[in-house]
């Protein structure tokens, strides 16, 4: 980490789009009066996605909108470092973890690439303006290392191969599909299971091995044009997997406990209370894109029939009921 | 209150409150606790970690400074918590600490102005130990621009954050902050603004290592080589304790003293900064003014002069005005030798201003004590802006607001104060309505138990003062603020030398002249001699045609008009009592003495007396002194405020006099950084000045 200091070239002005604006003013709206500086992270956020980067006048603005001192904001700005202070690549900022696990798994290979295709340094914009890279601590996809995350998604089990094929895709205007690269279901062992393989104790039925959807071919996201005319990712954080992810927006933190959560009414009316996209189609589309199954069950099971089975299963349960019973029904189908 | 716990520290057994922090536990038994971080008027942070102790129990030593007494557990057989600061944990632990802090310290005493009065050095001395494990490279920070007072050399922070709180608590202004994290955080403004406070000095104070350190004092001297005298300040009315640090003949800087009744251990920039102008436009010998120019002249022939015109003239055509600077000896004097002259024309006061002795001394002071601003629950500031009159005392009343529990209500103009209050509106019609009722604010001053009111010399010093101190007073009283126990009517004076002049009865005598009169503001000039003590105020263009005999310290205002200038001494240059605004008499003393041929100006004075034939009877400042307390006895108890009598200050209110005009109040401070002949003549203020108010053309004078 270095010591974070706002670009030099800064843009004359910053203002939210309309959507954005309505979106924030709700977003103050949720903290008491006199909390509204509470509300600066996520406005940060949502002008670094407007903007792709952390503007001078963006913290001014933002700073004005909460009535807290600029310097406050700016101490929040430059505390974290997923708020880009200088502009990163209009088609793709990638984050190459090179944490541990990463670093075993080979990301050095990968940040090899970066300084290739991209440029030599961290933080520095490619010849084009297309591409910007840095190294970040942990993201929490050591199973599937070495991985890089992409604006909101991240590409796991990468070899400078793959890794490449998702830049060319990038450069190419598609988005690639996120997840894992490699011919596996999420973190599942990728030479099929080697443990939970009987199901119910005494039941001879073996789970298979999930099949892989088809990658990347049309599943090119679509990417918004920001409020000034730069080119922005449309997504939010969305899980990893976005076959996962269909029922459950704005929910990173779910990869695990996710079906155990979804099974109960409570879990739903829960994450029906979240906001959606609102107002934001595009991203909509595109998180409903990959399976569009709803299911909020580990879902990627493809059979129909079992997975409306879950569903009911699910719906039908008691509020108070355990996550652990949930999950063991899910399994017992 | 009566809730205590005990606790053993170092085998000793202390009974504390349960709202003290170990730290203070310890120190309450008499134990020393290194600290960074912590400090008494700031909010605690914990983030330096010098102050670790071992506390029996807890499986690590902990920060003291955070650690509440209240959550100390009993021992296993109900035993009371027992404290370790000396036992060989606290030390390793300390001896860690040390050793992490220094990992970054550039450890550059050597060119450190801070070095031997710096908190690291001491503590690293006691506390650390002799060699470091670090090899890699130190860090290096690029120093900031945080204002043209406060220099910063950033590679020495420990990050104790105390400079932030302070802004951000104290001052009231969030300027300074932390950006980055971990070994990059780094203090400064946002993209290095100067900062606006009125009192940001005293980061300098509360800084405890070299990080940021005064920039006009910086490779100037060695806290060893200098003479410290502790005196009073005379910028504002507050008479804050100061310690005068000197070297020689210089005055190298001035640092606040703690004085909890006064200024806490607060002083503003233009008190802390003021020194250079110490050292510029001084008058060191008498001039004379001949043919319209004026020449250097010898005391004799200065004083021969004066002694032609006073003699020529009619004791009814002679006058004295006191400047706001002035000290009470100087006063008396002047005063004597007027009176010795026939003269009832003598003032202390500004033009207009309805302050009268014979109206007791309650309607001219500030009756509920600054200390008193914090037992305050509503305060209404009437035409002042205390931000700028009076900084120390703004900070004050930003205490008790940020408590939580006083509402504050200004009629004024409405300006930055640093905490939220209910502008009531701008002029005396606004007071008027207030205390018909017409406002919601009246409620609140009602129900207050001790509500204040604070008038400022912006609604006084004007033609329709005294109505508008009858109307205040009268407020005042129908509020309830004249308890037993409480008077919460209070005279915001923003000149050190008012309220002296005004205990001394420095005011026109029986048919006497005011200032406004002697100064020729109401009609033609009526005087022949007029003696100028240090009176740098007051425009002189209309009474061209008097003989002024200008006494003081600088070439201003007074002495670019005067026809005789004596030379004087500064503040830091004689012995004095200044009378503060609340009517504490404090002592200010002679840290170095006046240049060239100045004189302490009582001595002026008395040697003047000689030559116009009417000695005074003093010969040194003993048998001043001993005059002036037979004169009047409360100049024996220095420090004290003495009685304030109530009962012309209730008979004020039941005249209210003529209806006000409708001219909004206006603060009689523009500028807080030019508001004395010291402070103008003092480069420091004029940059602080021009970058406060932009750049301005020079005032053609």
């Amino acid at each position: 980490m270095a010591v974070r200091r706002l670009a030099e070239q800064q843009p004359d002005s910053f203002a939210f789009t309309p959507e954005n604006s309505s979106w924030a003013e709700k977003e103050i709206a949720k903290y008491p009066e006199g909390r509204q500086a509470s509300a600066v992270i996520s406005l940060l956020w949502r002008a670094q996605e407007q903007e792709g980067w952390v503007t001078k006048p963006a913290i001014e603005t933002i700073a004005h909108m909460l009535a807290m001192p600029e310097i406050r904001v700016l101490e929040v700005a430059t505390f974290y470092t997923m708020f880009h202070l200088a502009p990163v690549g209009t088609k793709a900022h990638v984050q190459v973890c090179g944490t541990t696990p990463c670093m075993l798994r080979g990301s050095d290979e990968l940040k090899k690439v970066c300084q290739r295709r991209i440029a030599e340094h961290p933080h520095e914009v490619s010849a084009d303006g297309a591409f910007s890279w840095e190294e970040v601590e942990c993201l929490g996809a050591c199973v599937n290392a070495p991985m890089v995350q992409i604006f909101s998604d991240t590409y796991e089990d990468l070899t400078p191969e793959s890794f490449e094929a998702i830049l060319d895709d990038f450069a190419a205007g598609r988005t690639p599909r996120p997840g894992t690269q490699v011919d596996r279901q999420h973190s599942a062992p990728q030479s099929g299971l080697t443990s939970l393989t009987e199901i119910d104790g005494g039941s001879e039925q073996v789970l298979r091995d999930p099949p892989r959807g088809a990658p990347v071919e049309g599943k090119a996201r679509e990417r918004v044009e920001g409020g000034n005319g730069a080119s922005v990712p449309a997504g939010k954080p969305t899980p990893a997997n976005e076959d996962l992810a269909g029922g459950v927006p704005e929910e990173p933190q779910q990869a695990v406990g996710r079906n155990e959560a979804a099974a109960t009414p409570s879990g739903k009316q829960e994450l029906a209370g979240r906001p959606t996209g609102a107002g934001r189609p595009d991203e909509e589309a595109a998180r409903s894109e990959p399976t569009d199954t709803g299911s909020e069950n580990l879902g990627a099971e493809p059979h129909k029939e079992t997975t409306q089975e879950q569903a009911e299963k699910g719906a039908g349960r008691e509020p108070d009921k355990t996550s652990r019973d949930a999950s063991g029904g899910t399994d017992k189908k | 209150m009566a809730d205590t716990r005990t606790l053993i520290v170092d085998g000793t057994e202390v009974e504390v409150p349960v709202t003290y922090t170990l730290l203070q536990a310890c120190e309450a038994a008499g134990a020393e606790i290194p600290r960074f971080c912590f400090h008494e008027r700031l909010s605690i942070a914990g983030n330096c970690r010098m102050c670790l102790v071992e506390l029996k129990g807890a499986p690590k030593p902990v920060a003291s400074c955070a650690y509440a007494v209240r959550d100390c557990r009993p021992g296993p057989n109900g035993e009371p918590p027992q404290v370790l600061t000396k036992s060989p944990l606290t030390k390793k632990a300390r001896e860690g600490v040390m050793e992490f802090l220094l990992i970054n310290h550039p450890l550059d005493c050597p060119i450190c102005d801070q070095g031997g009065e710096c908190d690291l050095q001491d503590q690293a001395m006691a506390y650390g130990v002799d060699t470091s494990r670090f090899e890699e490279n130190k860090r290096a920070v690029e120093n900031k621009y945080i204002g043209p007072l406060v220099k910063t050399i950033m590679t020495r922070c420990i990050h104790c954050t105390r400079c932030v709180r302070f802004t951000t608590e104290v001052a009231g202004v969030s300027e300074l902050g932390a950006t980055g994290r971990g070994e990059d955080m780094e203090i400064t403004t946002f993209l290095e603004r100067a900062m606006t406070s009125e009192l940001q000095g005293n980061v300098i104070d509360l800084c405890p290592v070299g990080a940021l350190t005064s920039r006009p004092y910086a490779f100037k001297a060695r806290p060893w080589e200098l003479n410290k005298t502790e005196s009073i300040d005379v910028m504002d009315a507050l008479g804050s304790a100061i310690r005068v640090d000197s070297r020689n003949t210089e005055v190298m800087r001035i640092l606040p003293r703690t004085n909890e009744l006064v200024n806490e251990e607060w002083i503003s920039d233009k008190t802390r900064f003021v020194f250079d102008g110490l050292r510029t436009q001084r008058l060191d010998r008498p001039y004379l003014r001949e043919n319209g120019r004026l020449r250097a002249a010898t005391w004799q022939e200065a004083f021969a002069a004066i002694a032609d015109k006073v003699k020529a003239a009619a004791p009814e055509k002679l006058g004295a005005i006191a400047g706001d600077l002035a000290n009470v000896e100087e006063m008396f004097a002047l005063k004597e030798l007027m009176s010795s002259l026939g003269s009832p024309n003598i003032d202390c006061r500004e033009p207009y201003s309805p302050l009268h002795p014979k109206n007791g001394r309650a309607s001219y002071v500030f009756g509920s004590t600054i200390a008193g601003i914090e037992d305050a629950d509503a305060i209404l500031l009437i035409g002042t802006n205390p931000r700028v009159e009076a900084a120390v005392l703004n900070s004050r009343i930003r205490k008790v607001w940020r408590a939580g529990q006083t509402q504050i209500g200004l009629i004024g103009e409405p300006a930055d104060l640093t905490y939220s209050y209910a502008h009531l509106g701008a002029g005396p019609s606004s007071l008027d309505s207030l205390a018909a009722g017409e406002l919601d604010f009246l409620d609140v001053l009602k129900k207050a138990e001790r509500p204040m009111i604070i008038i400022g010399q912006g609604a006084l010093n004007r033609a329709d003062g005294a109505s508008i101190l009858s109307r205040a007073v009268k407020l005042a009283d129908s509020i309830g603020a004249f308890g037993e126990e409480w008077n919460g009517f209070n005279v915001l004076h923003t000149a050190a030398a008012r309220v002296g002049g005004l205990d001394l009865g420095f005011v026109p005598g029986e048919g006497g002249l005011a200032t406004a009169e002697m100064l020729g503001m109401e009609g033609t000039a009526p005087l022949d001699v007029l003696f100028l003590l240090g009176a740098d105020e007051y425009k002189l263009d209309a009474i061209s045609d008097t003989f002024k005999v200008y006494i003081g310290s600088h070439g201003d205002r007074g002495a670019h008009g005067a026809d005789v200038i004596l030379p004087g001494a500064a503040y830091t240059e004689k012995s004095g009592t200044y009378v503060n605004t609340e009517g504490r008499a404090q002592m200010a003393n002679r840290a170095i003495f006046p240049p060239g041929q100045a004189r302490e100006d009582w001595s002026i004075l008395r040697a003047l007396s000689a030559v116009v034939g009417k000695t005074l009877p003093f010969d040194s400042l003993t048998e001043l002194r001993n005059r002036l307390a037979e004169s009047d006895p409360r100049y024996l108890a220095l420090d004290e405020i003495g009685d304030v009598a109530m009962d012309g200050l209730k008979s004020l209110s039941g005249h209210a006099g003529e209806k006000p005009g409708s001219e909004p109040f206006v603060s009689c401070v523009p500028d807080f950084f030019l508001t004395n002949p010291i402070a103008r003549a003092s480069a420091v203020m004029a940059e602080c000045s021009s970058l406060r108010l932009g750049p301005r053309a020079e005032a053609a004078e």
